[in-house]
């Protein structure tokens, strides 16, 4: 199980905080894929970061691990 | 994080901070004071009424708290290693904020001016590169979540339109 959570707009357009989401593996990149197509949401501006760190779009995520899709931050 | 001894003390300890309260100019600064230090700059982000012409009735921001902390510490790290005798705190405010609230402050010191200047400007721009924070523009006749730091991209279809972290 991978858990995923979700900011801002995104948080809006699925309308959920996370995302609970089965799976042993899988890339940042294809988790992107798989969510961007059941959610009709678009995730290529957006980062992934797992367990509180950037990753890149190559990174292994696997289960137990905290993903969280970041869009382009406006603090400050 | 100054927080080795801190197991339920007050957040207002720690050097780097994510905050739902208003936030206190003064015990920002008071983080960083010290016999070493011949200068200190803070900078204090404040909400705007008016952006390109249009008000704004009040701000929402939004924060993975957890990583923004780890974020705000590695500013502080990164500040570290380009100008190594400067101290640096952040506080950042989320929730609800009106027009002229502080949104964030940043206390550096040093022994000498110019560093002092130049760590705290190098501070607010990683965050607003970095540091997951977002905030949501309320207008009289509308609202949108704001997607980057130039303030000129907005997501009126729910979506960014373009790469905007950079």
């Amino acid at each position: 199980m991978i858990t995923v959570l979700l900011f801002a707009y995104l948080q809006e357009a699925v309308g959920k905080e996370r995302i609970e989401f089965s799976v042993e593996s899988i890339t940042a990149k294809e988790l992107k894929k798989v969510l961007e197509k059941e959610y009709n949401i678009d995730l290529r501006h957006v980062m992934v970061a797992v367990n509180e760190e950037y990753v890149s779009e190559n990174e292994f995520i696997h289960a137990g691990d905290t993903v969280a899709l970041i869009p382009p931050v406006s603090g400050g | 994080m100054d927080n080795e001894l801190c197991e339920g003390c007050f957040v207002n300890n720690q050097l780097f901070v994510i905050t739902k309260e208003p936030i206190s100019i003064e015990e920002v600064v008071k983080k960083v004071i010290r016999p070493e230090a011949g200068a200190v700059t803070t900078f204090i982000g404040t909400v705007r009424e008016f952006t390109n012409g249009k008000r704004t009735l009040f701000l929402q921001y939004e924060a993975y708290v957890s990583m923004a902390e780890k974020k705000l510490a590695q500013i502080g790290e990164e500040i570290k290693e380009k100008w190594p005798e400067a101290h640096v705190a952040i506080t950042h405010r989320i929730g609800k904020l009106d027009i002229s609230d502080i949104a964030v402050v940043i206390a550096v010191s040093t022994p000498h001016r110019k560093d002092a200047y130049e760590a705290n400007q190098y501070a607010i721009e990683r965050i607003k590169q970095i540091v997951p924070i977002w905030k949501k523009e309320h207008w009289e006749n509308g609202e949108k979540w704001i997607g980057n730091q130039l303030e000129t991209k907005a997501y009126p279809t729910g979506k960014p339109e373009e790469r905007d972290l950079d």
